[in-house]
């Protein structure tokens, strides 16, 4: 869950004003006015200097609202045409995320700092400490080099004052991969090609600088045409918003949307299809161990057991429905590619479905999480992205009540574990039920991507073989699961009360 | 003493803007001040369609008041204070 708190509040008073000037008969117009209904001359300032800086701030985030990169706004090029541009725009980009570097300006640099608590003391514990002589000792008091200090805190843990602290950057210290960076003019930039789109860093910065951009605009405009547009539900949303999914179906549509789908559906289905791959893969291990235990019993079983050297011989699999898990492997961890599972995502199996009684309808998946618009940008089926905050949003423009809503039924009804797909341990349980020996899973499960866990993975992946025997390794990047993911409303325990009030009304998920 | 009560706004205005948060206010208020407080969910309390608008959601009313731009925290303080506790 995000907690940025009022800089999140101010995104998605912005997207609600975007998706309300688009309603509107003048567009361009009205996105052009936001800064300035939202500041009106003579208002009282909140966050920044003055009512002009709180205008521009509000002017980059709209530009991201309206899907395109803060950082290559030259100042000179007005709303109204940045509305424009996003009209006449047919494809989106595959950079989602941008920064708004005006923002990030006020948090300094990773460093270490000596605060005023320095008692100048006889012992000099941090002089000694220090491997790099960064520590010099100026008017009685330590100060640190920064030319010379290489960060590694030991003069932070040798001071018995607590008087030396390691200041640091949030978005760079959350991020798992080393992907967002303070470059030397002091704004943090993204690098593309490291990001896996965890979306850790929009949730993390206390400023609100990093945005998800849109396609807000995009998805409306398609509402607007007479194309059908689907959207699918993540799982994880049926705690995000007042009532149950049923009422949420009729208020989507109530939306513009022409149909729902779970994606539970297609949860169904990777659980399912990764049940059968799981026995595929630990079946042909047992077979390759015993065949080479047969052949060393056959040479009598005397000395030293060979090692086992055979291919293809895996103690563990990977789980592969969290995508910034598979963008972690794509970019940082290809040598743990062969014991990831070859399973599609619920998204993909979905989206897949929806195209196949829909070929000419635009879908719209609907995420917790960035992560997904990297993965939608791969997949031909899954034309536009739209996070829980801009559902939301789009609900507030168009005022509606979900709970005045009907319900509307489902076609298909998911399974109880499919529908607990965003939890953390949710995906390994639903291929543990799906298995007709539920015992010969051993799960371990992956709480959140870091940089401690990517160093597990690492290690198993080199290994072959995963700590205490664990031969299921469920990966989810965001701790909780898609319940946190960067884009979610609620409290995680909120919404797996809200999750657990329909997974319990819902069947068991068929064995394979 | 009367009770005091206490609704959250589930309306979607509300729910999106925040107000999601506030429903644990309905399992900690019984914990922390027993019967003296009643807290409930209500549908929307319509004051977004006001002038207040979604701005200044989520919404929290304690007994006739409108809390603004509620938080936990926020209405917790003015339950204790209404209750005599500081």
């Amino acid at each position: 869950m995000n907690n940025a708190g009022q800089a999140i509040h101010l995104k998605k008073e912005i997207l609600v004003r975007i998706i309300k000037a688009f309603l509107s008969d003048e567009f361009e117009e009205q996105t052009r006015l936001i800064p300035y209904d939202m500041r009106p001359k003579g208002m009282e300032v909140p966050y920044r200097c003055c009512i002009y800086k709180e205008r521009a701030i509000i002017k980059d985030r709209t530009i991201a609202g309206l899907g395109f990169p803060i950082e290559e706004d030259d100042e000179t090029v007005s709303l109204a045409t940045y509305a424009k541009k996003a009209i006449e725009r047919e494809e989106i980009d595959e950079k989602n995320l941008t920064v708004l570097q005006a923002a990030c300006k006020g948090c300094k640099t990773n460093r270490i700092y000596v605060t005023d608590l320095c008692q100048g003391c006889v012992a000099r514990p941090c002089l000694s400490a220090c491997k790099f002589g960064a520590v010099s000792i100026v008017n009685g008091r330590s100060v640190i080099d920064d030319s010379k200090c290489k960060k590694c805190q030991m003069c932070v843990n040798a001071c018995p004052y607590k008087a030396i602290v390691k200041i640091t950057v949030p978005c760079e210290d959350v991020c798992p991969v080393g992907a967002i960076k303070k470059d030397e003019t002091g704004f943090a930039s993204i690098d593309f090609s490291k990001c896996i789109s965890c979306g850790k860093c929009i949730s993390a910065c206390p400023f609100g600088a990093v945005h998800e951009r849109s396609q807000i605009i995009d998805i409306l405009k398609a509402i607007k045409s007479d194309k059908r547009v689907i959207a699918m539900i993540a799982p994880s949303i049926a705690g995000q918003f007042p009532g149950n999914i049923y009422q949420l179906k009729t208020a989507i549509i109530k939306a513009g949307f022409d149909d729902v789908y779970e994606v539970a559906q297609g949860a169904d289905i990777t659980a399912k299809t990764e049940a059968k791959e799981f026995t595929e893969r630990m079946h042909l291990a047992n077979e390759k161990a015993s065949e080479w235990l047969n052949e060393w019993v056959n040479e009598g079983g005397y000395g030293e057991k060979p090692e086992q050297t055979e291919e293809n011989v895996q103690k563990f699999m990977t789980t592969s429905c969290c995508a910034g898990y598979n963008q972690l492997i794509k970019k940082h961890m290809p040598e743990i590619k062969p014991f990831v599972s070859d399973t599609k995502t619920p998204m993909y199996y979905t989206a897949e479905l929806v195209k196949k009684d829909n070929p000419d309808a635009v879908t719209v998946f609907i995420s917790p999480c960035v992560a997904k618009r990297a993965e939608g940008f791969e997949n031909p089926n899954v034309n536009y992205i739209m996070n829980f905050e801009e559902l939301g949003a789009l609900f507030v423009a168009k005022k509606i009540e979900i709970l005045e809503c009907d319900e509307s039924n489902y076609i298909v009804e998911s399974s109880k574990q499919a529908r607990n797909f965003g939890f953390s341990g949710g995906v390994a349980e639903s291929v543990k039920a799906a298995l007709p020996k539920e015992d010969s899973v051993k799960p371990c499960i992956i709480n959140g991507l870091n940089k401690e866990s990517i160093r597990q993975l690492k290690k198993y992946a080199k290994s072959g073989e995963c700590d205490g025997g664990c031969n299921l390794i469920e990966v989810m990047c965001c701790e909780g699961g898609c319940i946190g993911g960067n884009a979610t409303m609620n409290s995680q325990k909120t919404a797996k009360k809200l999750i657990d009030a329909l997974a319990e009304k819902s069947t068991d998920i068929e064995k394979i | 003493m009367s009770k005091i009560t206490v609704k959250i706004c589930a309306g979607t205005t509300c729910f999106v803007m925040g107000g999601a948060d506030l429903q644990e206010l309905i399992d900690i208020i019984p914990r922390k001040y027993g019967d003296k407080v009643e807290v409930s969910g209500t549908p929307c309390l319509e004051v977004c369609s006001s002038n207040l608008e979604y701005a200044k959601a989520p919404y929290v009313k304690v007994d006739d008041d409108i809390v603004v731009e509620a938080t936990v925290e926020k209405v917790l303080e003015i339950i204790d204070k209404k209750l005599g506790i500081s």
